[in-house]
């Protein structure tokens, strides 16, 4: 018997490498290839303009408006202006203070994208409580002999942070209140627990931030007055506290019946078998629930220039109606759109990963 | 504030009405000290819950009332009588500086069911359309669907009606280098101009035959239903639809010798006069609005079509179905299901979020009322109560409507 065995040929051309793919992912049908040449000649009318407007054209060194002559973007105005985007108007002689709490929230951050980082946890909460009181204390001043700011100062990316940290920090705890509540079997706790969600819920946050800065002081005892900041942290937090705990409540739902009844078959009592059984499991269940939550809040924060307060966006608008400079509202716009986009796609992938990662562990 | 206080006193009621009827739990013949009690125990808590609650509210009451004493502001309603004196920049109702502060709410509630109205429309369509693109076989049209989710959906929204209002739409020419589209349409500074239509006699026939032609439509899809489960024979209505909803009212347009004639808008001395015109506030809120919320419509679309298997469209070729009746009736009934409900609270974020008009000062319900009203009278309680509790029942029929619709594409087991 002879070996009849062939060298098995090569495929053909138009099935492999570039051609091949292209082949099968741009031109498969007359369709597909009519879209693909719309989409190149978009593509192509929509970018390359963009391209040298913003790279190519753009102007990069200087100091004012005098150095922007190439018709392209004038890039020094967001160079010039950084200081306010990032600080707002807080003294020049304690940026140093900012720095270190950008600085200790890199470093808080950092272990909570490593799989096996020792004390990741306690790392968590300590970022979750106790970082707060420290930046508390470091950009208020008045004791440790820091000089004291006035919230009025407070400004750009700083305060956006400090709006979106607080308003999780605070609403996480509420929110899981109001969640075991709306689950109670008492009719008063449940009812107000429900009546609170969904008010908050059903009205736009303008709303209830125009509520925190208007009708607060009327429901205020004569001579008791919070700054701006504290209302609208107290706006942002009660509403932000349902939707947590709506997000919460989703955990709740998704833990097995079986749970709760080997709880109470341990004898355990109400507080104990939430704490010690079925919170540890729901809140693990609804982090990236949680997360989402924060990137909504976090785009939410920009609403705050309404009511007066100089967020990033706001000390961007102040900053392009400036008459130094002119025709600057697209550069000003666009970096303050890439500071959020650059936050929010980040949290967003990283939700996404640990949603797999969690989905992993649990599957059996 | 009111009603709020009553729908949760008829809460309340049904809610502790139901707990009376439950089974009383059996402790067994064990006694129970009355602190160790359960049930004694959740009646004191509740009833501490609800003094406690009382009190704060009682509390705040007694301040906002003794607050407004001070300040000289009268309570009630009694201001929505007055005269209002500032002017509106648009409404869809007659109203000038003369009328009520009364009728600047219904000016700015318009003006919010005006927008939120056309955002639905539009980020649906646009939003189908993108979530359909993200899962294209074509590699060039999936990516650019991806790339335009994830660049819109994680810039604010605030941000995008900025970048549409002032950098896009401000920037655009005067009235007098307005860029024209055909002659018809004028774009500039102040807004796009468009022909407006003048119904002259007659038209009113074409009116009704539409509204004929629909009832039409109704009774045909119905008759057609029975007949295929009756005999198995097929009706081509969607054409016979489209035929009668479109070609009828033409026909008798045609008939009745074209009575409509359009009002162009024309250059004047300053700025265009006659047509019609779309406020540039109007258009930036209601394009950011659009394309924000269709980033998430698409990504919703998308997981609904995915969560179809691909069972699915197997079984549905197995059965001899070709391929717009597979989609029609097998992946698309069963990926609404998971489609609505996020899809309702989208629409619910769209309403709620149109009221970020008022940063650009487009005359919302927030803008108006919110604003300009409650600046000039100080009656805020009243004003901000007034105003969420229409959000509230915006929010409340909205999502009853697309909860009725849900429970009628439920799947129905047997």
């Amino acid at each position: 018997m002879t070996d009849l065995e062939h060298p098995s040929l090569a495929p053909p051309v138009s099935s492999v490498g570039i051609v091949g793919w292209m082949r099968q992912n741009l031109f498969s049908t007359p369709l597909n290839a009519g879209l693909t040449l719309l989409a190149v000649g978009l593509i192509y009318f929509l970018l390359v303009p963009l391209f040298e407007w913003a790279v190519w054209n753009a102007d990069w060194r200087g100091s004012d408006q005098s150095d922007c002559t190439s018709g392209g973007a004038c890039w020094v105005f967001i160079r010039a202006r950084l200081d306010l985007f990032i600080y707002g108007f807080f003294p020049t002689s304690e940026y140093w203070r900012v720095d270190v709490v950008f600085a200790l929230l890199a470093v808080l951050i950092v272990p909570q994208f490593f799989d096996r980082f020792p004390r990741k946890g306690w790392i968590g909460l300590f970022t979750l409580i106790g970082f707060p009181i420290i930046v508390y204390f470091l950009m208020m001043g008045g004791s440790f002999g820091l000089e004291p700011v006035e919230t009025g100062k407070w400004g750009g990316l700083i305060l956006t942070l400090v709006l979106a940290f607080v308003g999780i920090v605070a609403a996480l705890p509420i929110g899981i209140v109001l969640a075991l509540g709306r689950r109670s079997t008492m009719p008063v706790i449940r009812t107000i627990c429900i009546c609170f969600i969904e008010l908050w819920r059903g009205v736009p946050l303008i709303s209830v931030l125009f509520m925190a800065s208007v009708m607060l002081p009327l429901f205020l005892p004569e001579g008791v007055n919070f700054d701006k900041l504290l209302r609208a942290l107290i706006g942002i937090v009660l509403f932000q506290s349902a939707y947590m705990a709506e997000v919460i409540r989703g955990g709740l739902q998704a833990i097995p019946k079986g749970q709760y009844e080997a709880a109470r078959a341990l004898g355990l009592g109400y507080w104990k078998s939430m704490s010690l059984i079925i919170l540890p499991q729901a809140l693990k269940l609804v982090i990236p629930g949680v997360v989402n939550t924060f990137i909504a809040l976090f785009k939410d924060t920009t609403l705050v220039l309404i009511i007066g307060l100089l967020d990033i966006l706001a000390s961007v608008q102040s900053a392009i109606v400036d008459p130094a400079w002119r025709n600057v509202s697209t550069e000003g716009y666009l970096f303050a759109a890439f500071s959020f986009w650059v936050f929010c796609f980040s949290i967003s992938r990283y939700s996404q990963a640990l949603e797999r990662k969690l989905q992993t562990g649990y599957s059996r | 504030m009111v009603s709020i206080a009553g729908i949760t006193g008829v809460i309340l009621f049904l809610e502790i009405r139901d707990s009376l009827y439950m089974p009383p739990a059996d402790h067994g013949s064990q006694k129970v000290a009355p602190w160790n009690d359960p049930k004694v125990r959740s009646v004191v808590f509740q009833f501490v819950a609800l003094i406690t609650l009382g009190y704060f509210f009682y509390t705040i009451f007694q301040n906002t009332l003794a607050n407004m004493e001070r300040r000289g502001i009268t309570t009630g309603f009694a201001f929505l009588g007055n005269e209002a004196g500032f002017g509106i920049l648009m409404s869809l109702i007659p109203y000038d500086e003369t009328y009520t502060y009364g009728r600047t709410f219904f000016v700015g509630l318009l003006n919010t069911v005006l927008v939120a109205g056309f955002g639905i429309v539009l980020a649906t369509v646009i939003g189908f359309i993108i979530g359909v693109a993200r899962l294209s076989n074509n590699w060039l049209i999936a990516k650019a669907a991806m790339v335009y989710i994830e660049v819109l959906r994680n810039i604010p929204l605030l941000l995008q009606i900025f970048f549409w209002y002032f950098a896009v739409l401000q920037a655009l020419p005067s009235p007098r280098q307005s860029i024209a589209f055909g002659g018809i349409f004028h774009l500039n500074n102040r807004g796009l101009y468009f022909p407006s239509p003048i119904p002259e006699a007659g038209f009113s026939y074409v009116i009704w035959t539409l509204v004929v032609a629909v009832i039409g439509v109704i009774w045909l899809r119905r008759w057609a239903r029975r007949r295929q489960e009756i005999t198995g024979q097929q009706f081509p209505v969607v054409w016979v639809s489209i035929a009668l909803i479109v070609g009828a009212p033409l026909l008798v347009f045609a008939l009745t010798g074209a009575p409509l004639a359009w009002d162009h808008p024309s250059l004047q001395r300053f700025s265009f006069g006659g047509g019609g015109r779309m406020i540039p506030e109007f258009m930036a809120l209601l394009w950011a609005l659009t394309m924000y919320t269709a980033a998430f419509i698409a990504e919703i679309v998308r997981a609904g079509i995915q969560s179809v298997s691909h069972g699915q469209t197997e079984a549905a070729r197995a059965l001899g179905l070709r391929n717009s009746p597979t989609l029609r009736l097998v992946i698309i009934p069963q990926s609404l299901r998971v489609i609505i409900p996020p899809l309702t609270s989208q629409y619910l974020n769209l309403t709620k979020n149109s009221s970020l008009a008022t940063a650009i000062g487009y005359p919302d319900l927030v803008s108006v009322f919110m604003g300009t009203t409650l600046n000039q009278t100080g009656q805020a309680v009243e004003i901000v109560g007034m105003t969420m509790a229409v959000y509230l029942t915006i929010s409340l029929l909205i999502s009853m409507f697309m909860n009725a619709y849900n429970k009628k594409i439920a799947l129905t087991e047997r």
